[in-house]
């Protein structure tokens, strides 16, 4: 297991999410540490985007559950372009959680250069706190850049 | 079984002056691009009794982005109409022309005006391109809910792990996306209308800087200021109009999977291959007939997935194909003849129809193919937005 990795922000901004009474909940989950996706209560389908009823079973029992926090680099590329002055390159990932097949999130993996997140890369979850927001982020899963 | 695409003719192509940075209003470069095209169809204003547009007045993401809505040009040109709309929720931008079509079909309207405008030149060249997207711990909503609190704040960045993805799973390259940089700006030589001319090599692709890899200056459209028309008339009109008419042969405009920028099953291709399917559903050719093609290019990666989608070639061997020489004059597809958004300028969506139909009538100029294509394929969108189109020169 990897050490908690105490993170910089390396976004000089981060856009606040609209409060939505439905996906509020994403975005302070990692209040205590734990990433949390809607699920059904019914047939344990994860839903993200968070939506109801459940688009497996149309069941309308849904709540947010907590997930482990690992994932796999679907996609990814490292942004270099100063959309704000200043800004240095980040990188802009999306994640598939092992929970279920095409569970994805866009994020950052941060903890690491941003070159070298690559498709295939095991990464948990982290975050960031910032904006009254906890920002799900990803680190290397094997806390090295490897 | 008549599809309705087949009720209706491109009559009129018009355009308005376009640059960079022209200065000019929206309505102004609209009412030029209007006249023009009401003016090559042999009609009058008094004719026009239709009028649309893609995105409409309230769909501006951005400056520059989304010219006139449908009440200020019917108001400008003090038009009669008996139908209007004005929607970026479409199959793609040309979602305006099928949705034109579906209404001259209907019966609602007989020629119907429509336009697409942008003025981004001037509004980034004033304020900076950063300027003109979220940021400024801006609230994120809408399309960008889940991403812009990531730092993913530009279609860059939506399209970027796209072509990442393209490249491990295919092992396309730098140099294949290049060439259809290269290929494009040796086209624009040809079209006095294009803003970017200076000739260009796979070198120069490779040295230009990066915006999110791996997708570098030289794989983004280049913005400019400009207006498109079309008008689309009943097919009643085909005989006597002053130039040869353009038929819809069919319409592509399904959208199959997730219309998601990042929940989409194949990232590697996205909505396009749900539209491609639709049209060719929809037509009794294939592939194999199409003489040129048209297709969105807001970035080079998006050439290859419509040319995967369309089946111009296989899953996976776009960039193979296009360093192959495909794309050129001399190649198995013409493509992008006017230069595309990347080397001509960015008109989003319409400047492909206009040379599509341009070349379809024989009168591109030093750019026209030889000889004249029969059946051209256009297509607009990336990532969740997707739509196209056949259009030939004679019935099918």
């Amino acid at each position: 297991m990897a050490e908690t990795i105490r993170l910089e922000d390396p976004l000089l901004r981060r856009a606040v999410p609209a409060p939505d009474p439905l996906s509020d909940f994403f975005w302070h989950s990692g209040a205590d540490g734990k990433l949390r996706i809607l699920r059904c209560g019914r047939c344990g389908f994860h839903i993200h985007p968070p939506s109801t009823p459940c688009p497996r079973c149309l069941g309308d029992d849904v709540a947010p559950a907590p997930v482990s926090g690992l994932g796999v680099v679907q996609a990814c590329t490292v942004n270099v372009q100063e959309w704000i002055s200043g800004q240095p390159r980040y990188s802009i990932a999306i994640v598939e959680l092992v929970e279920q097949p095409g569970l994805r999130l866009t994020s950052n993996v941060l903890g690491c250069e941003p070159e070298a997140v690559h498709i295939g890369q095991h990464v948990r979850v982290n975050f960031i706190a910032r904006n009254g927001i906890h920002y799900p982020v990803f680190t290397p899963a094997s806390g090295r850049c490897s | 079984v008549t599809r309705f695409e087949h009720t209706c003719i491109v009559s009129g192509l018009g355009q308005s002056r376009i640059g960079r940075r022209l200065g000019l209003s929206a309505l102004q470069l609209t009412t030029e691009s209007c006249l023009n095209a009401v003016a090559d169809a042999g009609l009058t204003l008094a004719d026009v009794d239709g009028l649309c547009t893609y995105p409409g007045g309230d769909a501006a993401s951005s400056a520059g982005y989304g010219g006139p809505p449908p009440a200020a040009v019917q108001d400008a040109l003090r038009l009669e109409l008996n139908w209007y709309e004005g929607s970026a929720e479409l199959p793609g931008q040309l979602g305006a022309l099928v949705a034109a079509a579906m209404a001259v079909a209907a019966g609602l309207c007989r020629h119907v005006l429509v336009y697409r405008t942008v003025t981004e030149s001037t509004a980034q060249g004033t304020r900076a391109r950063s300027a003109v997207l979220p940021g400024a711990e801006a609230v994120a909503s809408g399309l960008d809910y889940w991403t812009a609190p990531f730092g993913a704040v530009s279609a860059a960045n939506w399209l970027a792990p796209l072509a990442g993805r393209h490249f491990h799973e295919y092992g396309t390259t730098r140099e294949q996306l290049g060439a259809v940089a290269v290929t494009q700006r040796a086209y624009a030589q040809s079209n006095p209308n294009a803003v970017l001319t200076k000739p260009l090599t796979v070198d120069d692709y490779l040295a230009a800087r990066t915006i999110s890899s791996p997708l570098c200056l030289l794989d983004c459209d280049i913005p400019v200021d400009g207006s498109t028309a079309f008008v689309l008339s009943h097919r009643s009109h085909a005989d006597g109009i002053p130039h040869p008419p353009v038929y819809i042969e069919a319409v592509g405009t399904a959208m199959r999977g997730r219309p998601s920028w990042d929940q989409y099953a194949d990232l590697a291709s996205m909505a396009a291959a749900g539209a491609a399917a639709h049209l060719w559903e929809r037509s009794t050719l294939s592939p194999g007939d199409v003489d040129c093609a048209q297709l969105y290019d807001g970035f080079s990666i998006l050439v290859l997935v419509w040319l995967e989608a369309m089946g111009f070639c296989g899953r996976g061997e776009s960039g193979p194909f296009v360093a192959g020489g495909a794309l050129g004059p001399a190649g198995r597809l013409p493509t992008n003849t006017s230069g595309g958004q990347l080397s001509a300028g960015r008109l989003h969506g319409f400047g492909h129809i206009h040379e599509a139909c341009s070349q379809l009538r024989g009168q591109a100029g030093a750019r026209q193919l030889s000889p004249i294509p029969q059946v051209v394929a256009v297509s607009a969108g990336g990532g969740p937005i997707a739509g196209c189109l056949l259009l030939t020169s004679e019935p099918v």
